[in-house]
Formats: structure tokens, C-alpha cells, sequence
């Protein structure tokens, strides 16, 4: 198939109806309103359910009582509304329905802005809402990618019955690029044996997340423990980039991730073996596969465009055996190549000096942004 | 021996008496979790027996509320879920665009729909959504301990209005049915109580009217039932009857405040 140029917040809705998306659920904000638009012509078209609701409240209760039915229901937000949908979010993870939720991230906190950021790394990994679960977290650094993650995002919901959440940014979703879209999907008329679709001559079916007794409670939360168990031993996904040789690395994780590839680049032309560690899944964030080059390493770079989120995931893996330096820019500032090739060779520099003194490393871990 | 046996043989003959009353094939044969005194177990059996008598069990699904009726799903014999608190009108509206021919029903007290779901009911009501509500009035939130509702009454003492419901800083009761009425999208909006067996018959007949609507795709059905708290008004079950009829009537009107025409047929 031909690649065609495609706006990031419509690739991922054209991705989604490719992938057999039933309802479409969604509330105007920037920088994701392309895609809820792009699905209030499309929808219809295909004869599928597309509305625009209230609030993202209702948004994503919508999409919770269409997955009650077994359908494939999405919707899409940028930070602000994300905070709004958590509640939803607790619900649909206690009751295991399965759906997908694209997150845009703008600047925060707050109303922030409506720039590109990252700053929702805490809230989309370790607190989508209240009680104990993990969204799986897939963060694109293309709009290819971002197609390639949205298509397979509704097999992987209903595979573990989660929710998968698709983490981009205001950069990917404005931005256009050539994409090659998958191929349109039959929607299937099977529901899961799980699905409420009226009793018929079969017992009635219910979908809570209400456990009034504790130990049946504490019974769930275990069975819902293990699945995430199965879901971060098997779905971790990563990319590592002129890591095999490289004494120092990178670690950025979507937009971030793209402009610190042209940086490693530049450094490399500069001489300095560094290599880049992507994680495409931020939830389960992709650790054996990281610890593995840290071990071969001297040195780390976390870049992020937020105050240092993942930079916590980095720490726990790395666990102190090389020095970390952070490079972090906030408010929609998106770092630039020079800026992040700039950091490399500090890394470099000051582990060339520090070699054979006391073995104390003088690199600090956070750089001043400003 | 012959004539022992034949005396035993099971008769043939039609039995003496006539089956007249029994439990609906809706309703789930439980003990529920209701106070002695409260409405909400009537009014599930008369939804039970409205869902059996129009045949639509089979196609039938309930969206529970966070309140007293959060365990409606435990008594329904039908598919349901469990809506966060407020959220069943957007919950039964997913359900509902995708799967257009199944009746969707939500189940809903006045803390739940009058209050912290109001967008929601309010908005579902705007785009006519072929589901019905039932809407449980008691006038306090029942669940957490009786406190104010929107819905209490001017004047009434609740554990968060100790000195009562003051309208210079807690405002009136909201009149919920009435507001919806207004809304094109609703086909039926009405108010019925259920303080004697006469008005609780005419909430039968408006439970009915309600699902017919939403099985005709006249646009949003609410019936609006004003029912017994007598834990938290501190009553007994019979001075909560009489405290609906002689203090909740005069704030609450019985009536029709919307009736598609359609529905007249």
C-alpha cells in the first residue's frame, strides 16, 4: 500500500477505525480535536457510533457501557480531560472491560497549555485512577508508529480485558508525516461470553467493580494483580538505538526520543559512542531490557519534556551502578538536538575526567534547563 | 391392591384454585439489602413485573447507581453493570449506540441523578437517548446516612443540615422531571409516589408507558417515584407514608409533565 501524508490525530483515528473501532466517544481539546473530528465524518460513514459528549466524564462512561457490551470503544483526550476521565478509568480497570484511551499530552498543570509535553508519564503509568492498576502505556515517536500501536491496541485491551492507553504528545498529534495505513478490519459480530447483550435464554451476566466483602475484594485486586503480572512479562516493547558499543546512553521515550536520535547522531560524529534507549511501552516500562545495556554503560541521559517522571523508572533500574543526568524541559518547551547532543558530551567529558581520581563521579544528576 | 392404587393415582381434575400472584421472572428470588419500610424493593418488583409483563427480559439491561440501589443488579434477572456514581445516563448511553436494539434502563436516586450526575441525565435527556429512567426520590442520600440532598425539603433536618435546609445558603429543592420536560428529547417525563397502593398502581402504569417509549424510539422516558426513607427520616414505615403525602407532595406534584403523543395511542 502507498504511503500517504497523514496528520498525526488522524492517522491514530483512521488506525483505530482500521482496527474494527465500534463507538467513539470524545470531548473537544487541543491538541487532539483533529481526531474526534476526524471521527465525527468518518464514523457515520462506516455506519459505526461516533458522539461528542458532555464532558470527558461522560466521554469515557460512554465508552465504559459500550465495553460492558463487548464492543471496541475508544476515546481520546489531551491532559486536562485525562484528569477528568480517571475516574472512568477506575471503574473500567476494576470490572476488566477492555478499551482504548489516546492521550495528547499538552503542558500542565493545570490548563498548562495547549503545547506539546510529557508531563502525564506519572499519571497515565502509576495513577489512572484510584485502587491498584496499571494501564498498558504505549508511547509513539511517529505517526507511523502511533498507526502501527493504535491498530493492535484494541487486541491487546480485550487479550488482557484492560484499558491501553496510547501516549502521545501535542508535536505528534499536529504533526503530518507519510504513513502506510494497515488494512480495514470486518468488525466482528461476536461479543465475548463476558458481554452484556440482554439474557436471552442464558443466566444474567454482571459487570462491577463493587466487592462489599474484603476478602473477596483482596481476592479481585490478586486476580487483577496477576494479569498486569502477565501483561508486564509479555508486553513490553522498546527500542534500542547504536546501543551495542555505546558507553553512554540516552533514555527518552516519544517525541523526545526522535530529537534525541539526531542527537546521538551529531555526538557520534563527535566521536562519543552513545547510543538511545526508546521505551515504546512506558507501562510495563520495558526494565530488563534496559538494565541490560545500563550494565555496559558509563553514563545515562534522561530526557523528557517534563520535571523528571520516568527519570524514577531509569533510577530503579539503574540503581545507582552509573551516574544519571537529567535533561528536562516543562511548560510545552520541546528540547532541541544541539541542546540534547550538548548534555551527551558533557557526560562524556566529565566521565573522561573523573576516570582514575577517587571513583567518585562529580556528574550531577539533575542539568540547570534555564 | 387394585383400588389402593387407583386412589393414589395423581387426579386430573383442574385444581380449586387460581394462580394469581407470583414472584416476576425479573426479579431475583433474594433476600435484599432495603430497610424495612423503604421503597426501592416495591419498586423493583413492579419494574420486574413491567419487564415480564411487555416480554423484554430477554433484551433488557439495567445500568445500576451508587446509592441505596447499587445492588439493583443482584435482584434484576437481566444483564446489568454498575454505574460510578451519577454516571448511568452516559453508561446506558453507550450501551444503548451500540446496541441500539436492546432496552437500556438506569436505576437512579436523587443524590446520584439530581445531584452529582446531573450533567449527565441533563445531556442524555438533550439527545433524546432511546433509554428510561427511574428515578427514586427520597429526598436525602440514603446510602452514606441520610445526608442533604438537593432534593430535601426547605426546612429539613438531614446529618449535613443539622438546622435544617436553609434556601439562603443550601437554595430549594430542584425539580428535576420538570426541568427535563422541557427538553425535546424526552419523551415522557412524569411524577408518580408511592405512598398507597392507589399511586402505586399509576407508577405501574408509568413504568409501562416509559419502557414503551423507549421500545417505540420516542426519545428519553423518566418516571420520577417518590419513595420511603424511614431510616433516615427517623420515621416509622406508615409515618413515612403519610410524611411523603403530607410533606413531600406539596414541594413534589404527582402528574404528567410530558407525554409524547405517540404514547396516547
Amino acid at each position: 500500500m502507498a504511503r500517504e501524508l497523514w496528520k498525526g490525530n488522524e492517522a491514530l483515528a483512521e488506525a483505530a477505525i482500521r482496527a474494527g473501532v465500534e463507538a467513539f466517544f470524545g470531548y473537544p481539546i487541543t491538541p487532539q480535536t483533529e481526531l474526534l473530528e476526524y471521527m465525527a465524518r468518518r464514523m457515520p460513514e462506516l455506519g459505526r457510533a461516533f458522539l461528542q459528549a458532555e464532558s470527558e466524564i461522560a466521554a469515557i462512561n460512554m465508552v465504559y457501557g459500550a465495553a460492558c457490551a463487548g464492543a471496541r470503544a475508544m476515546t481520546s483526550s489531551s491532559s486536562p480531560g485525562i484528569s477528568l476521565m480517571q475516574e472512568g478509568l477506575s471503574y473500567i480497570a476494576g470490572s476488566e472491560t477492555p478499551c482504548v484511551v489516546v492521550d495528547i499530552m499538552r503542558g500542565g498543570p493545570g490548563l498548562g497549555n495547549i503545547q506539546p509535553g510529557q508531563a502525564d508519564y506519572f499519571q497515565l503509568t502509576r495513577s489512572a485512577g484510584h485502587g491498584d492498576f496499571h494501564p498498558l502505556v504505549l508511547a509513539p515517536a511517529t505517526v507511523q508508529e502511533a498507526v502501527d500501536l493504535t491498530y493492535i491496541s484494541f487486541d491487546l485491551a480485550f487479550q488482557y480485558r484492560t484499558i491501553v492507553i496510547i501516549a502521545g504528545d501535542g508535536a505528534l498529534g499536529q504533526m503530518m508525516e507519510p504513513v502506510e495505513m494497515p488494512p480495514m478490519r470486518e468488525i466482528s459480530q461476536e461479543r465475548p461470553d463476558w458481554a452484556l447483550t440482554g439474557v436471552d435464554d442464558r443466566p444474567p451476566r454482571t459487570i462491577t467493580s463493587l466487592y462489599l466483602d474484603a476478602d473477596e475484594l483482596e481476592r479481585t485486586n490478586l486476580r487483577l494483580q496477576e494479569k498486569l503480572q502477565r501483561v508486564a512479562a509479555n508486553e513490553q516493547r522498546w527500542e534500542s538505538y547504536m546501543t551495542d558499543d555505546a558507553e553512554f546512553l540516552v533514555v527518552a521515550f516519544g517525541t523526545v526520543a526522535r530529537i534525541a536520535r539526531s542527537a546521538v547522531r551529531t555526538a557520534r560524529a563527535a566521536g562519543i559512542r552513545v547510543g538511545l534507549f526508546r521505551p515504546i511501552s512506558l507501562w510495563p516500562y520495558p526494565a530488563a531490557a534496559l538494565d541490560q545495556i545500563v550494565s555496559r554503560v558509563q553514563g545515562v541521559l534522561v530526557a523528557e519534556m517534563n520535571a523528571g517522571q520516568m527519570l524514577e523508572d531509569v533510577r530503579m533500574i539503574v540503581r545507582g551502578r552509573v551516574p544519571i543526568r537529567f535533561l528536562g524541559r516543562m511548560g510545552g518547551v520541546i528540547p532541541m538536538p544541539d541542546e540534547i547532543a550538548a548534555e551527551i558530551s558533557h557526560i562524556a567529558r566529565v566521565n573522561h575526567r573523573s576516570n582514575g581520581s577517587n571513583g567518585k563521579s562529580p556528574l550531577s544528576e539533575r542539568s540547570t534547563v534555564l | 391392591m387394585t383400588m389402593l392404587l387407583e386412589a393414589e393415582a395423581p387426579t386430573t381434575t383442574a385444581p380449586d384454585w387460581e394462580l394469581v400472584y407470583q414472584r416476576p421472572q425479573t426479579l431475583v428470588d433474594a433476600p435484599t439489602h432495603y430497610c424495612p419500610g423503604c421503597s426501592h424493593g416495591a419498586i423493583h418488583r413492579m419494574v420486574a413485573e413491567t419487564i415480564d409483563e411487555l416480554g423484554i427480559r430477554g433484551c433488557t439491561i439495567c445500568v445500576a447507581p451508587v446509592g441505596c440501589a447499587v445492588f439493583a443488579y443482584k435482584y434484576f434477572a437481566l444483564d446489568s453493570c454498575e454505574a460510578a456514581h451519577g454516571r448511568a445516563p452516559a453508561m446506558a448511553t453507550g450501551l444503548k449506540r451500540v446496541l441500539p436494539d436492546r432496552i437500556i434502563f438506569t436505576y437512579q436516586g436523587d443524590g446520584d441523578l439530581a445531584s452529582i450526575g446531573g450533567n449527565e441525565i441533563l445531556h442524555a435527556a438533550l439527545r433524546g437517548e432511546q433509554i428510561s429512567v427511574i428515578f427514586v426520590n427520597n429526598a436525602v442520600y440514603g446510602m452514606t446516612g441520610g445526608q442533604m440532598a438537593p432534593t430535601t425539603l426547605t426546612g429539613m433536618r438531614t446529618t449535613s443540615s443539622p438546622y435544617g435546609r436553609d434556601p439562603l445558603t443550601q437554595g430549594r429543592p430542584i425539580h428535576i422531571t420538570e426541568m427535563l420536560a422541557t427538553i425535546p428529547g424526552v419523551a415522557y417525563a412524569v411524577r408518580r409516589s408511592m405512598h398507597s397502593v392507589a399511586e402505586m398502581r399509576k407508577v405501574k402504569k408509568a413504568l409501562r408507558l416509559a419502557f414503551q417509549a423507549q421500545m417505540r424510539g420516542l426519545g428519553l422516558s423518566i418516571v420520577e417515584i417518590l419513595g420511603a426513607c424511614p431510616t433516615n427520616w427517623h420515621l416509622t414505615p406508615t409515618e413515612s407514608l403519610d410524611f411523603i403525602r403530607d410533606r413531600m407532595l406539596p414541594e413534589y406534584p404527582l402528574g404528567d409533565f410530558k407525554v409524547d403523543e405517540r404514547l396516547r395511542d
